[in-house]
């Protein structure tokens, strides 16, 4: 880890790779997170507005709004996308490993795990409260979608709910456990891919372990963070 | 000149490398033979820096490599140019940006004259027609050629080779025995060669060392070779019925 946090060898590479990074492992994955967010978020304004079938009509939108803002457009995205970044981190690091390309980079005089790794730690940091805030706005929207496709509730005091007792702080908390995740989901998965030492065989069994290791430690600092920070 | 002194190393208890000292010289071909299995490949990794020896040291003319922190290790090795058993050219690249590669990490030099060393190389090792192709469109040849000219991109006064026939059929391998013979004169390289295609040390082997069971077992040239009277070099250098039948050995 403390190779990793080294100066970079020059920093327009490294400004230009971070933003290879942005596009490939961020921008890339929006697709499907729009897509999990609309129907998630339609899902829990339906199913809130079974539940609360006496509450005031405004719980529902109140009720999913948060649902997202403080648990699923965070921690549920990262799961998502430590399963799609995580494994292509492993898999790309492990096959370079495998391939002799980082003892390459090594013996060029460069310290590869900064080289490799570092630009992604930047990348999907950086990213990841964007990548947030993007499916709290789908998830808010396919909420409105799953109202207005049923008689639940009408349109109207779905918005209500979702402007009624908003807490800003909710969304710091959520952007902060992001960014925290977007590192887990990195490192964790770099940390296997660089560990590869027996070939092919061990790419995808690291990539795996990538995967699952990253959604234990994200599970568990989301048990951390809520205790800290709310 | 590189020297190994009292080189030792082992993995997970078991020992592959007995205490190696050998002077390689500068300006030619030093090539390290031995089976597969006989620790050529861990002594060219333990020379580089890419293992750790567990005793000894290795000196780069006055510089004991060994002793270099990591920082003055990085600085040592942009001196060292090394061709990888399978390439090891950076598959998201083409050819011409693998070349470019340790020229915009490491000059100081603007993208057009990059460009331009870049080409000087890649015309050298015959390649530059195959510029804008990536790695997995090359065949076998023209991967060895273009990481030779990538690992002489920035002008090293080392060069280390592993098994760089693998691979080949004997035509290609002996271009590109050629190749580097040629590259080490011209550029007054020290070059070290781990092989063990005897095609390669009756071409180029300026000098020779037989490992066997992770020892030294036998150095020279290769003109000694024919005459040695070392029955493990013997048994390597004359493994096949063909070369059993010119030495009258049948």
């Amino acid at each position: 880890m403390r190779r990793v946090f080294s100066k970079p060898q020059r920093w327009r590479i490294f400004y230009a790779q971070a933003l290879d990074e942005m596009m490939g492992l961020g921008i890339s994955s929006l697709a499907i997170v729009a897509i999990v967010s609309i129907f998630v978020g339609a899902v829990i304004a339906i199913q809130t507005s079974l539940n609360l079938i006496n509450a005031p009509p405004y719980m529902v939108g109140l009720a999913t709004r948060d649902s997202l803002i403080l648990e699923f457009c965070s921690t549920m995205i990262a799961l998502i996308l430590a399963g799609k970044i995580g494994s292509n981190i492993a898999s790309q690091i492990g096959s370079m490993r495998i391939t002799e390309q980082i003892d390459a980079l090594e013996l060029m005089g460069l310290n590869s795990a900064c080289y490799l790794i570092l630009p992604k730690l930047l990348a999907m940091v950086i990213l990841m409260p964007f990548i947030t805030i993007f499916s709290i706005a789908l998830g808010i929207f396919g909420g409105l979608i799953g109202m207005a496709l049923t008689d639940y509730l009408t349109v109207d005091e779905y918005i209500e709910g979702i402007q009624y007792a908003f807490t800003p702080y909710y969304v710091t908390y959520s952007i902060i456990k992001s960014m925290v995740f977007a590192f887990i989901l990195v490192s964790v998965s770099a940390f296997w891919g660089y560990n590869v030492r027996h070939g092919t065989l061990e790419v995808g069994r690291n990539s795996t372990r990538a995967v699952v290791t990253s959604c234990i430690c994200i599970l568990i600092f989301n048990l951390l963070l809520t205790e800290l920070l709310l | 000149m590189i020297a190994a002194k009292n080189i030792y190393k082992s993995f997970n208890g078991k020992r592959v490398l007995e205490d190696i000292s050998a002077v390689f010289e500068e300006g030619k071909t030093n090539l390290i033979i031995g089976q597969s299995g006989s620790g050529k490949t861990v002594l060219l990794k333990c020379l580089v820096g890419l293992h750790r020896a567990d005793s000894g040291e290795v000196w780069f003319q006055s510089v004991e490599y060994t002793a270099l922190s990591r920082r003055m290790r990085s600085e040592m090795r942009q001196q060292i140019g090394m061709l990888f058993q399978s390439g090891a050219l950076f598959d998201f690249a083409t050819v011409e940006e693998n070349v470019m590669f340790p020229l915009s990490m490491f000059s100081s030099m603007s993208k057009g004259e990059q460009r331009d060393r870049a080409h000087v190389c890649l015309e050298r090792v015959n390649l530059i027609n195959a510029r804008k192709l990536y790695t997995s469109e090359l065949s076998g040849g023209m991967q060895k050629r273009a990481a030779i000219a990538r690992a002489i991109s920035l002008r090293p006064k080392y060069l280390f080779c592993d098994e760089p026939n693998s691979g080949l059929d004997p035509k290609t391998a002996i271009l590109i025995d050629a190749l580097i013979k040629e590259i080490t004169v011209e550029n007054s390289i020290t070059t070290i060669i781990n092989t063990h295609d005897m095609n390669s040390v009756m071409e180029i082997g300026d000098k020779v060392i037989f490992l066997h069971s992770g020892k030294k077992w036998w150095e020279g040239t290769k003109n000694d070779i024919l005459d040695a009277q070392n029955v493990e070099l013997n048994e390597f250098v004359f493994a096949n019925s063909l070369a059993k039948k010119a030495r009258g050995m049948m």
